[in-house]
């Protein structure tokens, strides 16, 4: 690119990069085999500001949003399916997610604004695991499924740490896979600025056995066995209080400090249980 | 590389580069500068604008995503003489004072009033989530939106009023 065309386009900021628009998983996979350091491109919400960071400088991107099979939401028996590529706001608004686990539904719609929920999807939350994500809590608390083009992994097997989950090089998330609930609520505590969630907590209830996630608080999403063994003698916000909670491996920034995010998890557990 | 984009109604040809966004190729190549670029963080929602009907910060798609689809900006509403009811709505509840987020501010409205359930205050306030004003402190901007809303969807709107 010549400098007029950086002055003129502004196109300059980010590193250079090829584009290609996959119609295809095969497609997709093979373009990524095939190039030095290509990348998948889902929403961009992550990734876009990522690049204008220049945290990011990757030879090629490889566009999923021409693959039909990525996108839809299905239900069958007691599985709620949703695609890799359904929009944040998709899942908002689905009638079959608000009829078979609202809460994901709710979770979805507090994502962001209306802006980033209109262009993020599942698929690239999910195999981002940004520490703030509020997809993962659902992942590591609904009995979920990740499918991949390669295999299926259990949601609570997926998150590995920070920005780290068990994909591997160059397999893509196809689906996830959500079992339905009895009960389940989500309450989150967002970032006022972002709506990140400095800590958000999912609750939900299967065969009188309850089970909880949390995102926000550590590296990446994980389950709160100490509330969940808590929760299943007691049900009850003065468990809660009771509970101990380990912040060994909580984050501490500027946004909140470990201690901090500790209260937050018990607090957004109180409420997610009260909404339960 | 090329695209074709529908941008407000006017079917184009452009030579892109890979790596540009739309708000840029939008401005500088299009000379729609109406689109503002108000952060370099995703958040300010001054560069929002409709694709396919829908509310997107332009400054967060890259030009090559848009291919085949269809891009309304603020210049593709509405003219100086014959004002889209969101843009009279503004002038008339003085709904601006440096005017910085206003296009993305009517382009969101828009969208919110076109894809929203419900209307009332709280919603348009909770609506309002992506686009950051620094002048006005909000409150006519929601009230603009919620008379925009009652002229444009009247069945969507309470009849609790902003006052
Ligand atoms: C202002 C702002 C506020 C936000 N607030 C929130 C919030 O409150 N909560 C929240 O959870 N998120 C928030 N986000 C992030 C948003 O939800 C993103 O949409 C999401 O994290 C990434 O999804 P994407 O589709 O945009 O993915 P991309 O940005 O396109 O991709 C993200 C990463 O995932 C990889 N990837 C994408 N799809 C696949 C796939 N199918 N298989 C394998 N790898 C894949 C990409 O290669 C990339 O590394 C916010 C973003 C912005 C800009
Ligand atoms: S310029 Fe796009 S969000 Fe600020
Ligand atoms: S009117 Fe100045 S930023 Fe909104």
């Amino acid at each position: 690119m010549s400098a007029e065309q950086i002055l003129i386009w502004g196109g300059g900021i980010m590193y250079e990069f090829k584009y290609h628009k996959a119609s295809s998983l095969d497609e997709a996979q093979s373009l990524k085999t095939n190039t030095a350091d290509g990348i998948y491109l889902a929403g961009g919400q992550t990734l876009i500001p990522t690049f204008k960071q220049r945290l990011a400088a990757p030879s090629d991107v490889i566009d999923l949003a021409g693959i039909e099979e990525l996108r839809g939401i299905s239900t069958s028996g007691s599985v709620l399916s949703i695609g890799a590529m359904t929009l944040h706001a998709e899942v908002a608004a689905s009638t079959e997610v608000r009829d078979s686990i609202p809460a994901l539904a709710v979770l979805a719609g507090l994502i962001g604004d209306a802006q980033v929920r209109n262009r993020g999807t599942i698929g690239g939350s999910v195999a981002n695991s940004d520490p703030a994500a509020d997809y993962p809590a659902a992942v590591v608390t609904l009995n979920s499924s990740v499918i991949t083009t390669q295999r299926t992994i259990v949601g609570t097997e997926f998150f590995q740490g920070l920005f780290e989950t068990a994909l591997t090089e160059g397999e893509l998330i196809t689906r996830l896979e959500f079992t339905v609930p009895d009960r389940c609520a989500y309450a989150k505590f967002p970032n006022p600025a972002s709506r990140y969630a400095v800590v958000g907590v999912m609750i939900a209830e299967y065969s009188g056995k309850i089970q909880v996630g949390v995102t926000g608080a550590a590296g990446c999403a994980f389950r709160a066995l100490a509330l969940e063994d808590a929760l299943n003698s007691d049900a009850s916000s003065a468990a809660i209080d009771a509970v101990h909670i380990d912040v060994e491996n909580f984050n501490s920034d500027m946004h909140a400090s470990a201690e901090y995010r500790a209260q937050l998890v018990r607090v957004m557990a109180k409420r997610a249980l009260a909404a339960l | 590389m090329k695209i074709s984009v529908t941008v407000n109604g006017v079917d184009e040809e452009l030579e892109i580069t890979p790596n540009a966004l739309l708000a840029d190729v939008i401005r500088d190549q299009l000379y729609l500068s109406g689109t503002h670029i108000g952060c370099d963080t995703s958040q300010c929602g001054a560069c929002t604008v409709h694709l396919n009907g829908m509310a997107v910060k332009a400054c967060t798609v890259l030009a090559a995503q848009v291919d085949g689809q269809a891009v309304t900006t603020i210049e593709g509403i509405g003219s100086p003489a014959d004002l889209h009811p969101m843009q009279a709505a503004f002038k008339e509840h003085h709904a601006l004072q440096c005017g910085f987020c206003t296009p993305g501010m009517i382009m969101r409205g828009i969208d919110l009033v076109n894809n929203s359930e419900v209307l009332d205050e709280a919603a348009i306030r909770e609506g309002l989530e992506g686009n950051i004003c620094r002048c006005t402190g909000y409150h006519n901007i929601v009230k603009a939106m919620f008379n925009a809303a009652l002229e444009m969807a009247p069945g969507k709107t309470t009849e609790q009023e902003v006052v």
